[in-house]
Formats: C-alpha cells, sequence, structure tokens
C-alpha cells in the first residue's frame, strides 16, 4: 500500500474487552419501530391484542430497500403506534408486553439453502441488516436483483470505536456462527476472497479469526493499526485491499462487500437455526454506569432497562448515546429502544458530557491534516458561510463521513462535524434546486 | 416524562489539545531564548520583555473591553505575541518604544483584524518591520553585558561587510543582536522541544533555513564557514522556528509549508546580499503571509477518491 489514510488516536477504554456477553432477564415490554434500518419503513402486520412468539413477524418490509422486522419476546401486542427516534422523526412501532416466557415461534425452522436465488431469500426474510452503522438491509448488499462478482468480501471486525467491544467479542464467543456464514456465502455468491480486518488492539479476535482461516483457505485476517476510523467502510476497504471508493460509488463498485463480524455472525445463527435477527449483543459501558457489561438484548428494550441490568448508575447520567462517542447518537430520554444496529449505548457523566467550550479558529490545520478523506474542513466552513456551492463541491465536502476526527483533535474545540452536516444538507439541497 | 438528557452532534469525546495549551507551548519554547537574552544583555532585556509581554496582553484586555467581546487574554496567545516582539527588539530599546511596538502587533495587526485567528500577518514579526522602519530599532543594537562595545554593529553587517564573526559566538548568542536572536543553542532547544510536542512540523523550518544555507553557500563561493554564519547570524533561527510556523499566518499543507520556508528563505537571502537591510528575515516572513492565501490554493489537499462525479 502506497500509504496510509489519517485518522486520530482516540482513546481506547475497552473496559468489557474480556467480558463475554450475558443474555440480559427478560423485559416486561419492548418496542420495536418499523426503521431500523436504511429505506422504508417496515408495516406492521399484527395488531393489538395479538399473541406473538420470539421470532414472529410483525411487520413485513415494503420494497426491495428494506427490512421484516420480528418480535423479540413472546407474549401480548399491546399498540401498534408510533415512536420519536433519534433522528427526531416519528415511526410506527410496535410494544409487546412479554409472557416471561421467551417461547420460540414454533413455525421457525432452519432455511433451505441450495442456490445463490434460495440464500438470498432467506436472507431477506431474516430480518439482518448491517449490525455495525447504518442497517442496510444485507440481502439488497449481497446482491437482491442480479448475483455480484464480489472480489473481496470484507469482514468489519475493527471496532475502531472507544469503549465499544460488541464485535470483538462476538468474534471470540461465536467465531463458529461467523464460519458458517463464511462457507454458506462462498458456496453460493461468487466470492473471490473472505479478509477480515481487526485493529490490532484485540488480540483474542485475531487469535479466533485466525483459526478460522486455518481451516479456510479464502478467507485472510488483515491486523489493522488501532486508528481511528480503520472500521469506517471506505478506509477499511483501502487498508485491506488497497482499493480506493471513488466519490460517490459504493464498495460493489470496486468489486468489494463489507459486512460487520457480528452480521456474519447473526447470518451463521440464521442459517444454522432459521430464527431471525431478534436480538442484539451490546456494549454497555460509560462513566455513569455501576456495572461495564456486554450483555445480549431483546431488540426493542427499552434503555433503562439495559442499564437497570448492569446494576444502573453510578451517577445521574447526563448524556446517554448509541454507539461510540465519536459518531454515537445521543438519545432524549431512556425510554429509546436497543435497535437492530445498536452496538453499544453509553452512559456518560456530568464531567464527560460536558459540552466543551468553543473558541475562535487558529488555522493550525489539524482538522484537515487528521482528516482520512483528506478535506479541509475550514474550506468548507467558509464557503458555507459564503453559500459558494461550487467551492463546497470541489472541498469535497459530500465525502465527509462524520468519522469525527477533525472535530476530536481541534484544540478551539469547533463543533466542525456539526458545520460539514450542515455544509453536506445544504450543497445537497443547492444541487436539488439546480436539477429542477 | 421530564427529560434531562443532553443532545449534541458527535463526537462526544475531544482530545485534550487546546489552543491555551499550545500557546503554553510556544512559551515555554522561548523560556531558554529568553534566559540567554536576560544573562547576556542584563536587567534591560528583562525589563523590555516584561514591558512587551504586559503591554500586550493589557491591550488585549483592554481593546476587549473597549468593544464588549468576550475576554480572550486567557488563550496565552498575547503573551506569545508579547514575547516573541521583546525577543526580536536589542536591550538598549527605550522602553516606551517597546510598549508602542506591543501595542502596534496587538491592536492594529490582530484585534482590528479580528482577533486570534483573523490576522492576515504575524502580529510580532509586522510590529518589528515597524519599528525597525518608524525606530531605526535594529541599527544601534546592544552587545552583550561584558563586551567592548556597548553597541554597534551586529554580525549581520560585519558579514556583509565580509569580516568573519567565530562560529562559536554566533552559536552561544556572545554577539550584538537582539534579546532572542543570538543564541542559537537556545533557539534550537526551543525548536526541538515544539517538534517533540508536535506543535509544529518540520516543513517550514528545514525549508527556510535550508534555502538560506543553500543560497548563502551558492553566494559565498562554496565556503561553509560563511554559509553557517549566514544561518547562525540576525533573526533566521527565531524566525525560522517560531514566527515563520504561526498557524494563522501559514499553510497547513506539508507542500504549501514547503513552499512558504522556501520563499521566504530566498526573500532573506536577497535582502541580506543586494537589499539595503542588513536583515531580511522579517521582510520574508512577512511576504510569505501575505502570499499565504495563494500558497493554500497553490498547494491544495489531495481528496481520497477524488470529487464527486
Amino acid at each position: 500500500m502506497a500509504f496510509r489514510l489519517k485518522g486520530a488516536h482516540v482513546p481506547h477504554r475497552k473496559r468489557t474487552a474480556t467480558l463475554s456477553a450475558v443474555r440480559m432477564s427478560v423485559p416486561e415490554t419492548v418496542t420495536l419501530p418499523m426503521v431500523m434500518h436504511i429505506g422504508a419503513p417496515a408495516t406492521p402486520v399484527v395488531k393489538a391484542g395479538d399473541a406473538v412468539y420470539v421470532g414472529t413477524l410483525i411487520a413485513q418490509q415494503n420494497g426491495v430497500v428494506s427490512s421484516p422486522v420480528h418480535a423479540s419476546v413472546s407474549g401480548t401486542v399491546s399498540a401498534v403506534g408510533e415512536i420519536l427516534l433519534s433522528t427526531g422523526k416519528t415511526a410506527p412501532a410496535v410494544t409487546i408486553t412479554s409472557d416471561g416466557q421467551m417461547t420460540a415461534d414454533p413455525a421457525i425452522t432452519p432455511p433451505t439453502v441450495t442456490d445463490r436465488d434460495s440464500l438470498i431469500a432467506a436472507l431477506k426474510k431474516s430480518g439482518i441488516v448491517g449490525l455495525g452503522g447504518a442497517g442496510f438491509p444485507t440481502y439488497v448488499k449481497l446482491g437482491a436483483d442480479k448475483p455480484l462478482d464480489i472480489e473481496e468480501l470484507v469482514i468489519n471486525g475493527a471496532e475502531c470505536e472507544p469503549y465499544i467491544t460488541s464485535d470483538s467479542v462476538t468474534m471470540v464467543d461465536r467465531a463458529e456462527d461467523i464460519a458458517f456464514a463464511i462457507d454458506t456465502l462462498t458456496a453460493h455468491l461468487n466470492i473471490g476472497k473472505v479478509i477480515i480486518g481487526i485493529e490490532k488492539n484485540k488480540p483474542q479476535a485475531i487469535a479466533a479469526m485466525k483459526q478460522l482461516a486455518k481451516k479456510n483457505d479464502k478467507i485472510q485476517v488483515c491486523v489493522l493499526p488501532s486508528l481511528y476510523p480503520q472500521g469506517g467502510e471506505k478506509v477499511l476497504v483501502y487498508h485491506t485491499t488497497g482499493k480506493v471508493i471513488p466519490a460517490g460509488k459504493l464498495p460493489i463498485d470496486v468489486g468489494c462487500v463489507v459486512c460487520n463480524s457480528t452480521t456474519m455472525a447473526t447470518i451463521g445463527q440464521f442459517l444454522k437455526t432459521g430464527m431471525p435477527l431478534v436480538e442484539k449483543c451490546i456494549t454497555v459501558d460509560g462513566s455513569a454506569v455501576k456495572e461495564p457489561k456486554n450483555v445480549i438484548a431483546p431488540i426493542g428494550t427499552s434503555l433503562k432497562d439495559v442499564f437497570e441490568f448492569c446494576g444502573g448508575f453510578t451517577a445521574e447520567p447526563e448524556k446517554v448515546l448509541y454507539g461510540g462517542p465519536m459518531m454515537g447518537i445521543s438519545v432524549p430520554d431512556l425510554d429509546a429502544p436497543v435497535l437492530k444496529n445498536t452496538n453499544a449505548v453509553l452512559a456518560l457523566n456530568a464531567k464527560d458530557a460536558k459540552a466543551p467550550k468553543t473558541t475562535a479558529c487558529i488555522k493550525c490545520g489539524s482538522c484537515a491534516n487528521h482528516c482520512p478523506m483528506g478535506i479541509n474542513p475550514v474550506t468548507i466552513a467558509k464557503a458555507l458561510r459564503h453559500e459558494d456551492w461550487e467551492t463546497l463541491e470541489e472541498a469535497g465536502t459530500m465525502l465527509c463521513m462524520e468519522c469525527g476526527c477533525c472535530a476530536f483533535v481541534c484544540p478551539a474545540k469547533r463543533p466542525i462535524v456539526q458545520n460539514n452536516k450542515l455544509a453536506k444538507a445544504a450543497l445537497r439541497a443547492a444541487n436539488a434546486k439546480e436539477a429542477k | 416524562m421530564a427529560s434531562k438528557l443532553h443532545i449534541s452532534v458527535s463526537p462526544h469525546i475531544r482530545s485534550s489539545i487546546t489552543t491555551q495549551r499550545i500557546m503554553l507551548d510556544v512559551v515555554l519554547s522561548l523560556l531558554p531564548a529568553t534566559l540567554a537574552g536576560c544573562i547576556l544583555f542584563g536587567w534591560n532585556a528583562l525589563a523590555v520583555v516584561g514591558v512587551c509581554v504586559l503591554t500586550a496582553v493589557l491591550s488585549e484586555c483592554i481593546f476587549n473591553l473597549i468593544i464588549k467581546k468576550e475576554q480572550t487574554i486567557g488563550d496565552l496567545s498575547a503573551v506569545v505575541t508579547g514575547l516573541l516582539l521583546a525577543l526580536n527588539l536589542p536591550a538598549n530599546i527605550p522602553l516606551w518604544q517597546a510598549a508602542v511596538g506591543a501595542i502596534f502587533a496587538i491592536v492594529v495587526v490582530k484585534c482590528l483584524f479580528g482577533g486570534i485567528g483573523c490576522n492576515l500577518v504575524n502580529p510580532a514579526i509586522t510590529a518589528r518591520v515597524f519599528m525597525l522602519i518608524a525606530f531605526g530599532t535594529m541599527a544601534k543594537a546592544a552587545f552583550p553585558v561584558g563586551m567592548d562595545a556597548v553597541s554597534g554593529a551586529t554580525p549581520l553587517t560585519e558579514l556583509a561587510q565580509e569580516k568573519t564573526v567565530p562560529l562559536m559566538d554566533l552559536f552561544l548568542g556572545n554577539t550584538g543582536g537582539a534579546i532572542g536572536e543570538t543564541c542559537a543553542l537556545a533557539l534550537l532547544i526551543g525548536g526541538v522541544y515544539l517538534l517533540i510536542r508536535r506543535v509544529i512540523s518540520w516543513h517550514i523550518p528545514v525549508a527556510f533555513i535550508g534555502t538560506v544555507f543553500v543560497f548563502s553557500l551558492l553566494l559565498e563561493g562554496f565556503d561553509f564557514t560563511a554559509a553557517l554564519s549566514w544561518v547562525l547570524s540576525g533573526g533566521l533561527l527565531i524566525g525560522a522556528f517560531f514566527m515563520a510556523t504561526d498557524y494563522v499566518t501559514s499553510p497547513a499543507t506539508s507542500l504549501g509549508k514547503l513552499i512558504f520556508g522556501f520563499g521566504a528563505g530566498i526573500i532573506t537571502v536577497l535582502i541580506r546580499f543586494y537589499g539595503n537591510y542588513p536583515e531580511g528575515v522579517s521582510f520574508g516572513i512577512l511576504m510569505m503571509n501575505i502570499l499565504n492565501p495563494y500558497i493554500e490554493i497553490w498547494a491544495p489537499r489531495k481528496l481520497f477518491g477524488g470529487k464527486r462525479v
């Protein structure tokens, strides 16, 4: 490789790295939003009063880019209502009151997979979406409409965010599921090789995956430096394959598909048992959490229940996040549910939640010098102020993946990611206007 | 439910680097040169340093009060400007002149343009040039305490007249000149500190000093001692390590920094060898400060994966 992309040395804080996932006690209720993936919201197919089992379909997918939703506890549907998402939008949601039994749907049987089409059809029904980040439906990524020529299937085990260890723990605890998923996918899809990318600060996960590579020569383990954002899709593809994904393109445009390691484990488990995506291993940590843990929680469990299972709080939490501190989304209250793509929930105490004081930009260039995409946020900020769309375009505004390296290193503590988000939205709006 | 959770855009953690910490590092890196200056030039030097730093901080404070702007003296940038200016002045300068210089640097060059981060040119360098022209500051620069002469020609003038100055005197600072510019050893210690702390990168100092060395070597007919004398004399080291590297007025890309250092080096050599003034470092930096916005255009960043198509 000619050079490595830039990034930031963020603190690791992986206190839960050696803690195997524990299944939490059954919550009294779960609330499952119909939007836990990229694409159209799923359409509820149950009504209040319906009895459901674990794995029962409660909402069907709506169009190609969408995903079905399944009951995560057994019990009775208590409401089909609405929920406020962390994006600020509302979505339909199904609330289930648990009977405490966690009875699996008797209709569930392992899918029969004999070829590409039956594999894709099975995954379509599994409700599995990209579990590491955006929640892109997995069956679409693997070629919903036509067979794909996948030169490299890159399995993302980088886990570069501070605190989070759910992926690495999954790689250690559920290596067999991952192996089963790899075997099935490589048997029925056109996949050249499988590269598992892991940051070097996860020796157990690296060892577990190297065991898989010993048994299957299509598998390579690529040990990556611990430099955030190693798990960013474009960064990972470049560092594992040397391929550059052009601006505005997807990994498949350079012959790659990127799947999170936990997504692979979930695919493996689904193919073995037929149980759709109903639970999630999440890291529960942060300065306000009493007992940091890796928890297997039914999807839709409220964060309140999850934190309670971890011994509650050491101090009143001032900020609660879905995901890690670099790209995580802050939630308005503890009623927020565990989503399909939730990999961690963090509760921060007053000290960690305190917003730093923003001072004037001193043009040190640190933001630009740490940007993996080579963007200069100072140029973007200036162009946005002047509504100079051409310069915004030239400056690579749309390349920004909001990884937050710029804002992390900024000595003036400027809200750079916020500004880049505004610039992206403004540029999109300006381009849409021009297109009219 | 009454929610009391904070909502904000990511990232939710920040590094410990702050503007204040960077400025503190610059102040610390200038302490060896300040100390050397005070030892070499005596109490006068300390007085000049005190007057410049105090005046700089006070003028920024008062300016902020007058225009009802949030107080910014806590970021220590005014301390850096005051200290740098003092180190660029001779110890025998009247103290009122030093104060005028500090006020000029802070009020005219920095605050009137919008304060920290908004100035077009480096405040200390510009004030030095202003004082050079207004007061003829460096013409009668002080000599270190104990030397025969009280004031007179600096090594640069001597070199221009093809006299030689012992290299060891230049290295230890036992020559005439500004308070903080004569002791090369102290400046190098400070420069290395800034490099280790990653406050500055090597590009500007190496390009600047390298250019001056190479062109001095050519113009001196490959006389290494003479070329080295040119490097160790005058304000080159303090300028290259501490003033040309000012974030606000220098480029942020590696290539841009090399261009900046090279340009400043060329102008310095041209003025030293062919100009009317003995010293060209200040003019070199000032000129490149002005060209900085263009350098950023000439040396753009390479985007990963190109622009959107």
